[in-house]
Parts: C-alpha cells; structure tokens; sequence
C-alpha cells in the first residue's frame, strides 16, 4: 500500500483522557484518518496524532466526552476570511470607542 | 408537490405515511451533464435537491434507510449506487452543501436528522429503529443525542457510497478500507477545474496590475511596453498558476515537505525552470539574469500560493496545521513576490 499523507507534525490539538473512555469503540468507526488503535479490547488509544485532521467527528461521538480537539475546516481560504472577519470586527470596535 | 416534480423522481410509493416519490438509480444524461458543470465550478452554490424523504427500487417497512446531503451531487452518488437495492433514502437540507462541509458546519447535524426522521414520520415507515449515516456526515452527527432524541440508532456507512452495497450486504459492517478517506490521484485530480476557475480570477487581477506596471515602468510608451513585456507576464504568472493548481495537487505525493505552501513553491521552482528555459539558452547579459531569478522568485511565490489554497480541497489538512502553515508561508511568499517584482523593474533599467 502507498505510504499514507500526513500533515504537519505535532500540531494537532486532538486529546484523549484514557481514565474516562469506555472502549466502546465509536471514535474508532467515525475517524476517517485511522488515529486510534483500541489497547487491549477496552481503552482507545492516539496511534498517530499527526494523521489527526481536527474534523471532530470523535470528540462529537465519544459517549463519555473522553475525547477533545479544536475542530474547524483546514483550509487556507478559511482561515484567510476568519482573518478578515476579526480585522473587520476590531476596526469596527475602534471607530465605536469614545474619542477621549 | 415540489419533491415530485423533480426530474430524476420516476414514479411514487404508496406507504403508511402517504406516497413517497420513487428516484431511478441510473443516472440520465443530464445528470452528467451537471456534474461535470458543478466539477468545472459553475452553479455550485445552487445544485440542491428538495430535502425530505424518497425510495428506491420496491422499500419496504424493513428497508434500511440512507441519509444524506440536499447537494445533489452527494444524492446522485447515492442514487447510483443503490442500483437493484431497496431502499429508503433521508434528504436533510444542508443548503445544497455536501456532507462533509455541511457536518462541519453544522448543517448536516444532530438536530436537523432528528428533525427530518419526525418530519418524515420514518417511526411509521419503518419497523427498525436504524439509520445509515455516512461516516463524513460524523463531524456533524452525535449518535447518542440521534438515539436519545429520535429514537433511531445512527449506523455510520462507509465514507464512499459506491461501497455501500457491499456494507448493507455485510449486515452494515464496514471493512477497515470503507472507513478510511483516502486521496488518490483521481480524487485530487478532479477538484483541479474548480481550482484553476478561482485561481484564474486572482492570477487575471495580477497580470492587469503587472502589465500595468511594466507600461508605466517600462522604457518606450505605455502601449509598446505592455504589447513587449504584456506576453511574458502573462507566462510567467501563468506557469506560476498552473504550478500551484494543477502539478501541485498531481505531484502531491511526491513534493517534497508536508505543507502545501513548500509542496507548491518547488512545484513552482520546477515551473519556473521550464519556463526560463530560453533565458539560459540564450543569456546575454546582467539583465537578463536578473530577470531569469525576478521570475523565478514570483513563480514560486505565486505557486506557493495556490499550493497553500489547496489544503481547502485536500481531505487530511488541519486547522492547526493550516494556521501555523500560513504564519510562516504568507509573510515569505509576499517577500518573494515583492523582490521579484522589483527586481524584475531594475533588470528593465540596466537592460
Ligand atoms: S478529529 Fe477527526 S481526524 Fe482527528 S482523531 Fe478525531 S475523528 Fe480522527
Ligand atoms: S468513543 Fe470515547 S469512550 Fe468510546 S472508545 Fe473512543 S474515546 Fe473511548
């Protein structure tokens, strides 16, 4: 099999709290990047953390909310108009303050 | 009613909760016909199907149901392949957006499922209590609200729905391979036309600004000045477009780094060699090899650039990664464009 595409390293936010998961195996069906690998049939576990996409599928899904990761849409476009938003919002917050 | 006066709507079925409009599998030359509109970037934004609830083949009370996007593309790949199945299929309306860009919005969500089975009266439809969710609908979906809330358990489906009739003849067990979202060659190759219509806009707005500037900057008048240097420009940002639209996606694989913006300027880099191509052949002067690194510079940084857009497309990039990606890619690519117009002005001068 072809070697898979990762992203950049260490930079995804996914976090798992192993006391908390059931093992009930739901973040291992929805994540569609394989991240988890189920430890010894009753907890989960990060299996490569850079292969994380932040769509949030798991945390959404985790039962028992074992699951944490900033989600949002990766893509260059978004983050450029999010840019352009918070310029806009705090220009707007600069003409409202009182002029001393 | 609307839903029944669609094209594709071949027919209805008589059910429990009154009739149900019938949709053929096989897809007609239209439908084609505007797929490849949508993959060519025209009309996208209005390529919906009427949201609620539909059958194929003869469903019955213990036919599976299949939810899905208003995106009638998400729909037809849907359709098509249920080919000889019997099945009930869900429309949630998501603003004709797929499904995974609708999950991640939130459009595609736990609160619109729920809504749609009680709209539908799937509790009167069906005798099961299970709906087949595609897997790129999850980022949207929380199965244990779906159940707590409607009653029905959600089912995720393979991420391809050509792989469904293998999953519902597995009794809805997906194989390892059905659940991982891969991007082949020609799954990137098919977003390029999209791509390149977007890219093509900015790229046309810049070579106005260049060509501008080489008719003011330039020696003779304005008009000579644009008609001698107007066709390079417009190569070389074009080399620098096609580099970063399409030979980056092609070549993703095999560039070298993991961020795009890196992928995209040796894309560009190797562009710009092809393009400059005849400057070394016939090298005369300072000029002209300032000239030959001004292009290089704006290629790659052009090239970068469109490399970096594509994280939009591609299906493993994330918002962290993207973010820090652009920290450090957006400031170097300006840098690099910048010089190399400069530059590209001072080989004018001493030439
Ligand atoms: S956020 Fe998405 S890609 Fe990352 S681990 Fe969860 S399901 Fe997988
Ligand atoms: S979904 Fe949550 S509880 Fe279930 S296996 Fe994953 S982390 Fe554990």
């Amino acid at each position: 099999m072809m070697k898979r595409l990762l992203y950049l390293k260490g930079v995804a936010t996914l976090r798992l709290e192993q006391e908390t998961c059931i093992g009930c195996g739901m973040c291992l069906t929805v994540c569609p990047q394989e991240v988890f690998v189920m430890a010894h049939g009753k907890k989960v576990r990060i299996s490569e953390q850079d292969a994380c996409m932040e769509c949030g599928a798991c945390m959404l899904n985790c039962p028992v909310g074992a699951l944490w990761v900033q989600s949002g849409v990766g893509c260059a476009q978004a983050v450029f108009n999010t840019m352009l938003v918070t310029i806009q919002l705090k220009a707007g917050n600069e003409q409202k303050q009182p002029k001393p | 009613m609307a839903i029944a006066g669609q094209a594709f709507v071949v027919g209805v079925l008589e059910t429990p909760v009154g009739t149900v409009p019938r949709v053929a599998t096989v897809l007609a030359g239209r439908d084609r016909w505007g797929t490849l509109l949508v993959r060519l970037g025209f009309g996208r934004m209005r390529y919906t199907v009427e949201p609620g609830l539909y059958g194929v083949g003869a469903p019955n009370e213990d036919s599976p149901v299949l939810v899905t996007a208003n995106y009638k593309l998400s729909f037809d790949h849907l359709r098509a392949a249920l080919v000889g199945l019997d099945a009930w299929v869900l429309v949630l309306d998501t603003n004709g957006i797929n499904v995974w860009c609708a999950a991640g919005k939130g459009a595609f969500g736990t609160a619109a499922l729920c809504a749609q089975v009680a709209a539908s009266r799937l509790a009167q439809l069906v005798r099961h209590r299970r709906l087949v969710v595609p897997q790129l609908g999850a980022p949207g979906i929380a199965a244990h609200a779906v159940k707590q809330q409607s009653g029905f358990a959600v089912v995720y489906g393979p991420v391809l729905a050509r792989q469904l009739p293998e999953f519902l003849a597995r009794g809805m067990q997906a194989t390892p391979a059905m659940r991982r979202k891969t991007f082949l060659l020609a799954e990137r190759a098919v977003l390029i036309p999209v791509e390149l219509v977007i890219a093509g806009k900015w790229a046309l707005l810049l070579a106005l600004l260049l060509a501008g500037a080489s008719g003011l900057f330039g020696p003779a008048t304005f008009w000579e000045n644009v008609r001698e240097h107007g066709g390079w420009t417009l190569a070389g940002l074009g080399s620098g477009l096609l580099a970063g639209t399409v030979l980056t996606p092609l070549l993703l694989p095999m560039l070298p780094g993991r961020a795009f913006s890196l992928k995209g300027g040796v894309a560009g880099l190797l562009a710009a060699l092809i393009f400059l191509a005849p400057f070394f052949s016939r090298s005369e002067g300072e000029g002209s090899a300032l000239a030959a690194l001004a292009w290089l510079l704006i290629i790659s940084a052009v090239s970068s650039f469109f490399g970096m857009e594509f994280t939009g497309a591609s299906t493993y990039t994330s918002l962290s990664g993207v973010k820090k990606e652009m920290r450090i890619a957006v400031p170097l690519q300006a840098a690099a464009g910048i010089c190399g117009m400069l530059l590209l002005l001072w080989a004018k001068r001493v030439q």
